[in-house]
């Protein structure tokens, strides 16, 4: 299934305007805070709408300013993952992730819960509140409920920044195999070189409100066709607390593999 | 106490409840239509529903027998239709208590609606959930507390009206005299050993109705 993004808002003193494509893989929106990238996740998920473009998935049409079409988000389908997890934090985790099961009947959902705590690790904290839990296991929990409905694309807006980066390297380790197994598209907002390096196939560099560049990761980084994507993969490499190895090191991200 | 005052004892509690049950239901929705809805006008209509915490409760009154009264808007066609006007019942009393105790609700229930994580909201709506299950599993069991607070307020509010129940219920014993009414009769005629009782007894209620409310509730003061 392929995902297409054609959109344009402008804002205050801020223009969005970009225009991308990707199929069944794992595709970063990389820059800056205040580049656009999370507008673009929740103008896909039906939570801002642009002034005018299309947004389709497939054969359905979310979003088109000509036809008239605006899909709620509730008909979109999707599985969102929020910067801040927005786990509810009056439903333990079992029944945050069973919230996830819209639609499903109640005997099927709740095996699926269970399997997904299971597949998770995250089977021993079902009565938690997500108050009581860490921040690695919040994000799996956030996973989790997302993907119970089966959605047809999942996005993620930063959701690892929170995180220390041997847990990072986990959920990144996680979400591919998320994505080889239910084969949808996937986007991935982050401002972290090394994380989109990592994880992307295909990588769109947002600056302002528009794509500088797009791409295969590495022959973004080692080809950077701009000045200020230079100056991005640059400050990227020596801002980053923590080393770059741990994510650019292809024996270690071997090793954490099987688990 | 005799049993007149037991009788407004029994009145008071009795018009409080059910003008409770009415702010509960209205309130509530109306908290969640200011909270989350933008539409034109919001604001005025927000003032109106506030107006009754400031007027005094006389001017209140005076507006209900303009909409409620034998010949008022609302009022002569109830009338006419059914032979029953509000005026000088007890339904008035509960009435007036709603119209005075609901802005309560509103406020207190909005505020606790509108301190709701949005991204919590969103999140139910991109898992497919629709508006009204969001306000019932997610919306209401966070503001929960601003819904006691709310609730044992306008009780409490509603248990001491005064001015706007005189307009339109009267003070009529063995009727629609409430407490705060059979007080002001009581000390009107002088019999302080009553009134003392049930400004004692009033005063507790009220006390004790504040202190659930702080407990249990969103920290009110």
């Amino acid at each position: 299934m392929s995902l297409s993004v054609k959109i344009r808002k402008k804002m205050d003193s801020f223009v969005l305007d970009v225009s991308w494509q990707m199929n069944n893989e794992l595709a970063v929106l990389f820059g800056h805070s205040g580049a656009g990238k999370s507008l673009t996740l929740q103008m896909i998920a039906g939570l801002v709408e642009p002034d005018e473009g299309k947004i389709r998935l497939g054969d359905v049409v979310f979003f088109e300013s000509k036809a008239g079409t605006r899909l709620k988000p509730q008909d979109r389908h999707l599985g969102y993952v929020f910067q801040d997890l927005a786990l509810f934090p009056h439903m333990t985790v079992y029944q945050n992730i069973l919230y996830g099961g819209y639609g499903i009947s109640k005997t099927e959902k709740e095996s699926m819960a269970v399997e997904m705590m299971r597949r998770f690790r995250i089977a021993e904290l079902r009565d938690r509140l997500p108050g009581r839990i860490s921040g690695g296991q919040k994000q799996r929990v956030a996973l989790a409920r997302a993907l119970m409905r089966k959605p047809r694309v999942l996005l993620l807006d930063e959701p690892f920044s929170a995180l220390d980066a041997s847990i990072r390297l986990g959920m990144g380790r996680l979400l591919k195999e998320v994505q080889h197994e239910f084969n949808i598209p996937v986007v991935l907002v982050t401002h972290d070189l090394h994380e989109a390096r990592a994880l992307a196939d295909r990588m769109f560099v947002y600056s302002a409100g528009k794509i500088i560049q797009s791409g295969r990761p590495d022959d973004i980084i080692h080809l950077p066709e701009s000045q200020e994507l230079m100056d991005l993969v640059e400050s990227s490499a020596y801002r980053t607390q923590e080393p770059a190895a741990i994510w650019a090191d292809p024996l270690r991200w071997e090793l954490n593999r099987t688990p | 106490m005799d049993f007149a005052s037991w009788f407004s004892l029994r009145l008071s509690l009795q018009v409080a409840s059910m003008a409770t049950a009415f702010v509960l239901l209205f309130g509530v929705g109306l908290a969640y239509l200011f909270a989350m809805k933008d539409f034109r006008g919001k604001e005025v209509v927000d003032m109106l529903f506030t107006l009754p915490l400031v007027l005094p409760p006389t001017v209140t009154g005076y507006y209900l027998i303009v909409l409620f009264g034998r010949k008022g808007l609302i009022g002569r066609p109830l009338f006419e239709a059914t032979g029953w006007s509000f005026m000088f019942t007890w339904q008035a009393a509960v009435l007036a208590s709603f119209v005075v105790a609901l802005p309560l609700m509103i406020k207190t229930v909005r505020a606790a609606i509108e301190s709701v994580d949005k991204n919590l909201i969103r999140a139910s709506y991109t898992l497919g959930h629709s508006r009204f299950t969001t306000a019932i599993q997610v919306i209401f069991p966070l503001a929960g507390k601003g819904i006691v607070a709310g609730t044992v307020l306008s009780f409490a509010r509603a248990m001491g009206e005064f001015g706007a129940t005189l307009m339109l219920a009267g003070n009529i014993p063995g009727k629609t005299d409430t407490m705060p009414l059979a007080i002001y009769s009581i000390a009107g005629s002088g019999e302080w050993s009553k009134a003392n009782a049930m400004v004692i007894l009033l005063t507790v209620i009220s006390g004790l109705l504040l202190y659930i409310a702080n407990r249990f509730g969103r920290r009110l003061i």
